[in-house]
């Protein structure tokens, strides 16, 4: 089933990116589909933290990953690299566990 | 980068390959973490290889992993990686007119549409440099993407447990990352935060995957909603 969903969604992302290569130029006046594409990762992204941070299965919980989020937050805003955001919001979240264990 | 109009060939060229170098080996470092974090969400190493090298494009391969990790179908997390894909279409398209592919080349070169090619190739004047910069930028970044994915997906298989590491939590921040750069002025503050809020209402209401879907129908109404001049 993950095969399934791996497959799809990869000859999905290919045929956009096809589909862009090859739709005629005039599609990129229609200030509509700009206005999608432009705000929809926002959007996804957004949504993809909520969930990540908040979900547990069906449930809203309130747990480390929280922490986690705070520190990438921070480091986001002072413009640190990918990894280094990645690396501290794993470290402090993990840090946080090990102390409340 | 500083090219201009009369850099000679070979030197301009130099220029655009140790940049595009440089954007590979930097996304290489993120894709040891795309690797980690789809391994710890349970994808097999070949089925976190497949995504590198065939879905190709960062955020979608996050966003599917991080639905698998939250519990949700394998389908929710394809539609959500495809929705946030949709961006490549409009590089695409803006690309066009530069790269002029036609017959088997385009084939090829579509699977190199991506945020990082796109801003190289955009950025020059000229469409020789353009069309370089799209095709050094693309290769380095596939190559390097793939060699921090096989490294990092070995390297949390070693592990026993990956929460214990907070790898959990990686994922939001990776998605942070990517969204940070894009909130420049209010819309994108707002349609974020409406965004996020909906997903989160909807975690107890709906399947595990399908909250972010909902809050794409945040970004379909903002794009709806008449634009104040």
């Amino acid at each position: 089933m993950i095969w399934l969903g791996v497959l799809l969604g990869c000859a999905g992302c290919y045929l956009l990116k096809l589909a862009g290569l090859s739709l005629p130029a005039s599609w990129l006046e229609k200030p509509r589909l700009q206005r999608i594409s432009t705000v929809m990762p926002v959007a996804l992204l957004a949504a993809l933290i909520g969930v990540q941070t908040f979900a547990a299965g069906q449930r809203v919980v309130f747990d480390a990953r929280l922490v986690g989020l705070a520190v990438a937050g921070v480091a986001v805003w002072r413009r640190w690299p990918f990894l280094v955001v990645v690396g501290l919001a794993a470290a402090s979240t993990a840090a946080v566990r090990w102390v409340a264990r | 980068m500083s090219i201009s109009d009369d850099t000679p060939w070979p030197a301009s060229r130099r220029a655009v390959l140790r940049d595009a170098l440089g954007i590979g080996a930097a996304t290489g470092a993120y894709g040891i973490s795309f690797g980690a974090i789809s391994t710890a969400a349970g994808l097999s190493f070949l089925q976190t290889m497949a995504l590198s090298l065939l879905m190709f494009t960062g955020g979608s391969q996050f966003a599917l992993v991080g639905v698998i990790a939250g519990g949700g179908s394998p389908l929710a997390g394809a539609a959500t990686a495809v929705m946030l894909g949709s961006r490549n279409a409009l590089y695409g398209l803006r690309l066009a007119p530069l790269l002029q592919t036609r017959g088997r080349r385009r084939f090829a070169a579509a699977q190199l549409v991506i945020d990082e090619s796109t801003a190289m190739a955009i950025g020059p004047d000229d469409r020789r440099t353009a069309r370089y910069a799209f095709y050094a930028t693309g290769l380095s970044v596939l190559g390097l993407w793939n060699l921090g994915t096989a490294v990092g997906a070995l390297g949390a298989k070693a592990l026993q447990d990956p929460s214990v590491l907070g790898l959990d939590a990686a994922a939001a921040a990776a998605f942070l990352a990517l969204l940070g750069p894009r909130l420049r002025g209010r819309e994108p503050w707002a349609v974020a935060v409406v965004a996020a809020l909906v997903a989160v209402v909807a975690v107890p209401l709906v399947p595990p995957g399908v909250p972010v879907l909902v809050a794409a129908l945040v970004a379909v109404a903002a794009a709806y909603r008449p634009v104040r001049r």
